[in-house]
């Protein structure tokens, strides 16, 4: 929310919040919504994000996928699965009969089911400041649109529809294999009566599928997704928010890949415990640069594509590979401004406050003259965004960023992200399936100093120094 | 004698501080071709359905983020060819004589991008015409695909007969079609020339088409069909043309009010507004109350100095860290003297391409239009809006709109208590400059003769620290940024006006003895053409 000031006659001096370092009229006042952003606050109603389609037309992957990435760019959004409030008023599923459309009592059940994930949506909005809500359902029928349409009316939330529109059957029956079988639902069966109840589970709701019609609903906000992505229709988005969705549902895709996420070899700062710089590989980091070379020959991706920041160490790193690789001024490592090139022990020596602050919170602290992780996520939107794009990437990068990067893939919260372990000389295969991501951590055998530092248990701007040095890792 | 004497370490940070550009714009396609083909955009509409706006905006705006684009307006080659415009009846479809020298037209403009996009280096081209014909189409995609390029339509369609008449009012009546005619005879015959195309328009289908690239805008962006997005570039550019739109708006842009630094002479730093700072943030304040603008967003940088502008004018405004001002990184706080003294090289370098140059440790022009481009969308989906940022952000927001070049950028002229304000109008950009009145100090530093370079190298051994770092370096990205010419002339014509001669032929050698042997030619050619001037 942007900051509204009384207008008065005299200049009142700004002071720079000591965390955030943002320059703020008065120290008490609201900072909530002012950060460093890339996403402007200029809209305040809450947005639903509903979902429509068919079952199996990869709703709740979108719906996940698309949670993940507003969350990590900072937009609080939380998702809402009718399925999951169904499979808790009813227990034990038995079979597709509950989806037939003359079967009454189930149909009460999964109305009150919608109508409780509604009035959970309104408490998400009210009580707990979210700012995106995700509705994943079916909603196939008009009618239940219109229920939603008039509750969002009411109460101010601008709506904006997600279709997921697919007629491929084996698209269909992948997507089945790869989420269905796992599904609470389907625990005690084998796989081909899964099979065969999910089929006709589909079949219940084909009758009465009415998608959104680009006539009679042309002044609804929405997307339609065709077959995967191959085709889109995008009608009358609203606002900053609505634009970022589409441009993200249009950027994602399912063919499999690997990304890959490594830091670069050990450096020679590394080696002196000292923080940011641009130095140049130890001869341990360049050993591992060669053997990273064999290993990516071992794995043999098809057409890997390579990147790595501006920094001397990822690139002499990517150097050993021996392949095309391109630069990211994006990835370059967070800048540590005033503390750039030091050692923690010096920090807390010269700067024994901001030392402090940090580890109070470690995410939204910025250093002076420096960068913050929140300023990082930013800077790495576009990195993510082509990262989604892409197919088989090694990304040679740095630890804040590597933080960054693993947070976004494995769905970790702000507070988790400073502290995600990402040692040197070890790459992480990330595969997505699924709904999520599967991590595969390879260390390649060369030794290295351990560059993580814990959070101490006391981060108070009072505390001494034997306690702030703590959990410094061992160095030169 | 003063100058600071470089040792090999030092040399080396500076030239792996500035790397190439990493280019973001292409993704190799799989079957296509294997190097990054270039982009064919071709628009698709009835006359007076925004081709050419959206053609030049979408030029002007992958030129900006650094994706060489060039736009090809058939009927500049039917106004070439020509000469004189009569009638509506040229356009008619039984006019075999006018339907031939389109042909032609059409012909000679797809030839002139085959030059640009095969020969001259471009890598996107913007075909701006009717295409409105599934033929016309075909023949476009079988060019593209004999030449290796990409092909990307973009249709417009558009029934509102109020926005089809706003257009024809904003930008047809001033074509030099109809200069010689009065407003109704201009629009009559526009109209009759609309129906011409009317019965032989084919609209891209979903069926017929859907092997094709392309994005139907219909309605001027309410709502829009994508199809096929194949790679990067065409990827942001549907991402653009779902942003932009044509409502009425402004743009005002202004510096922050005269800061301390300012007056002392400094660049950069986080310093608060001089007493005639202020005084210009009042005035702003006037000013904005008496424009009277509808619904005004007011952003800043995250520098105090922006933000106690801001404060000044009593309303909501939103901090945006990307409006930041340029990371001068060791020069930080430095006075443009005190760079000279400490850091003559950088100094020098900066002189030479100021657009590409980068700070120790900061940054360059370059790396702030791609930490703006998220700012120059959002301005895009905004209407009227007040952006209080700093010289050099506001420099390259204003080579975004008035679409000046990277060699220009850098030097534009951006002074402080003034305000830009910015109307588009037809294909560009109206610019109102509004100075408010009160004193201060002027930023401005204009380009400089080459002279700084060779005199630094003149008054130092720089040549024989380049021989050393040349030979050493173990990097790939080096030799591409020093085989420029000028660069490598500059050194060679120093080291012969003084006592270096022996030594630039022993580098030479060196070098030409490291290099891969397709630019050992190269080398020697520049080498040569060097030394011709002595």
């Amino acid at each position: 929310m942007a900051l509204t000031v009384n207008t008065s006659s005299e200049q009142k001096t700004l002071t720079q919040a000591p965390l955030l370092k943002i320059w703020v009229p008065w120290m008490g006042c609201n900072l909530n919504r002012r950060r460093g952003s890339a996403v402007p606050q200029f809209c305040n109603s809450p947005t639903m994000i509903v979902m429509v389609g068919l079952p199996a037309r990869g709703k709740t992957y979108i719906s996940k996928k698309l949670t993940h990435y507003l969350n990590w760019i900072g937009v609080p959004t939380k998702m809402f699965n009718v399925g999951q409030y169904r499979r808790e008023a009813v227990k034990i599923y038995k079979n597709f009969e509950f989806f037939k459309p003359d079967n009454e009592d189930a149909m009460r059940i999964r109305k009150a089911c919608a109508a409780a994930a509604l009035k959970d949506v309104a408490a998400y909005f009210a009580k707990e400041h979210g700012q995106v809500a995700v509705f994943d359902a079916t909603n196939t029928t008009r009618e239940r649109r219109a229920v939603i349409l008039s509750v969002a009316k009411e109460k101010g939330y601008k709506v904006f529809f997600v279709e997921s529109i697919c007629d491929d059957p084996e698209i269909i029956a992948e997507n089945i294999k790869q989420v269905k079988f796992g599904s609470p639902d389907y625990v005690d069966r084998d796989i081909d009566e899964a099979m065969e109840d999910f089929v006709q589970r589909i079949e219940c709701y084909k009758a009465s599928y009415m998608s959104i019609d680009d006539e009679r609903d042309r002044r609804l906000s929405y997307i339609k997704i065709f077959d995967v992505g191959s085709r889109y229709v995008v009608n009358r988005v609203q606002d900053h928010i609505q634009s970022r969705i589409v441009y993200y549902l249009m950027n994602i895709h399912v063919t499999p890949r690997s990304i890959y996420l490594s830091r670069h070899g050990e450096s020679e700062l590394n080696l002196l415990g000292r923080i940011g710089g641009d130095s140049g590989l130890s001869p341990r980091g360049q050993k591992y640069a060669n053997t990273l070379a064999t290993f990516i020959k071992s794995q043999t991706i098809k057409d890997l594509k390579v990147w790595t920041s501006h920094m001397k160490r990822t690139v002499q790193t990517a150097e050993a590979l021996g392949v095309q690789y391109e630069q990211w001024k994006a990835l370059n490592e967070i800048d540590a401004g005033v503390c750039e090139e030091l050692t923690y022990e010096e920090i807390q020596e010269n700067f024994p406050d901001e030392f402090a602050l940090r580890d109070q919170d470690k995410y939204r602290y910025r250093y002076p003259k420096g960068e913050s992780y929140e300023d990082l996520v930013h800077r790495l939107e576009p990195v993510i965004m082509e990262l989604e794009r892409q197919e088989n990437v090694l990304v040679i990068c740095h630890q804040a960023i590597m933080r960054c990067l693993l947070a976004y893939f494995l769905d970790k919260p702000a507070d988790e992200l400073p502290y995600l372990r990402c040692p040197l000389h070890t790459v992480l295969k990330l595969t997505p399936i699924a709904y999520g991501c599967k991590v595969e951590s390879f260390f390649l055998n060369i030794e290295a100093v351990n560059t993580h530092r814990e959070r101490p248990l006391n981060v108070n701007i009072n505390r001494n120094p034997e306690e702030a040095l703590l959990t410094v890792p061992d160095h030169i | 004698c003063g100058y600071h004497v470089w040792n090999f370490s030092e040399v080396q940070i500076l030239i792996t501080s500035r790397p190439r550009r990493p280019k973001l714009t292409f993704v190799v396609p799989q079957h296509l071709c294997m190097t990054n083909c270039p982009t064919l955009i071709v628009t698709v509409g009835l006359p007076a359905r925004g081709k050419t706006y959206i053609s030049k905006k979408l030029t002007r705006y992958l030129n900006w983020i650094g994706v060489p684009t060039k736009e090809f307006n058939v009927g500049q080659y039917r106004r070439e060819c020509l000469k004189i415009y009569k009638s509506f009846e040229f356009f008619r479809p039984d006019n075999e004589e006018g339907l031939k020298i389109r042909r032609q037209c059409a012909l000679a403009a797809l030839n002139d991008v085959r030059q640009y996009l095969s020969v001259e280096g471009g890598q996107v081209a913007v075909f701006d015409a009717t295409n409105t014909t599934r033929e016309r189409r075909g023949t476009i995609v079988k060019f593209a695909e004999q030449n290796d390029f990409k092909v990307f339509f973009v249709e417009s369609v558009c029934e509102d007969p109020d926005v089809i008449a706003q257009n024809i009012v904003q930008v047809k009546l001033g074509s030099p079609d109809y200069i010689h005619c009065n407003t109704e005879e201009a629009i009559e015959d526009f109209m009759k020339r609309i129906k011409c195309y009317e019965s032989s328009y084919q609209p891209l289908d979903e069926a017929l088409d859907r092997d094709l690239s392309y994005i139907t805008i219909m309605d001027v962006g309410r709502r829009y069909l994508v199809n096929r997005v194949l790679d990067h570039i065409q990827s942001r550019i549907v991402y653009y043309l779902m942003n932009i739109h044509i409502t009425p708006r402004s743009i005002y842009l202004c510096r922050h009010g005269e800061s301390d630094l300012n007056i002392k002479g400094r660049i950069g730093g986080d310093s608060g507004l001089s007493a005639r700072g202020k005084e210009f943030a009042r005035s702003l304040m006037k000013f904005i109350q008496e424009q009277n603008i509808k619904d005004l967003k007011v952003c800043t940088s995250q520098m105090k100095r922006t933000i106690q502008t801001a404060e000044c004018l009593g309303v909501p405004y939103e901090q945006w860290k990307p409006l930041n001002e340029i990371d001068a990184g060791v020069c930080e706080e430095m006075m443009y003297e005190e760079i000279q003294e400490h850091y003559p090289l950088e100094f020098a370098l900066r002189d030479q391409d100021k657009y590409r140059y980068r700070y120790p440790k900061g940054e360059s022009y370059e790396d702030l239009v791609q930490r703006l481009e998220p700012v120059i969308m959002e301005l895009e989906r905004q209407e009227n809006v007040l952006v209080i940022c700093h010289q050099a952000v506001m420099r390259c927001l204003l080579a975004y709109f008035l679409d000046k070049s990277a060699d220009e950028l850098p030097y534009l002229k951006c002074p402080l208590h003034t305000v830009l304000k910015l109307t588009p109008m037809a294909y560009g950009c109206k610019v109102e400059s509004v100075c408010l009145s009160v004193d201060a100090v002027n930023t401005h530093r204009d380009r400089p003769e080459k002279t700084h370079m060779l005199n630094y190298l003149i008054k130092c051994n720089f040549f024989s620290c380049f021989y050393f770092t040349c030979c050493k370096h173990k990097y790939s990205n080096w030799k591409k940024r020093f085989s420029s010419v000028t660069f490598f002339s500059c050194f060679v014509k120093d080291a012969l006006t003084c006592s270096h001669s022996h030594n630039i032929f022993q580098c030479f050698e060196s070098v030409l003895r490291d290099s891969p042997g397709a630019q050992k030619k190269k080398y020697f050619v520049e080498f040569v053409g060097s030394t011709k001037i002595f």
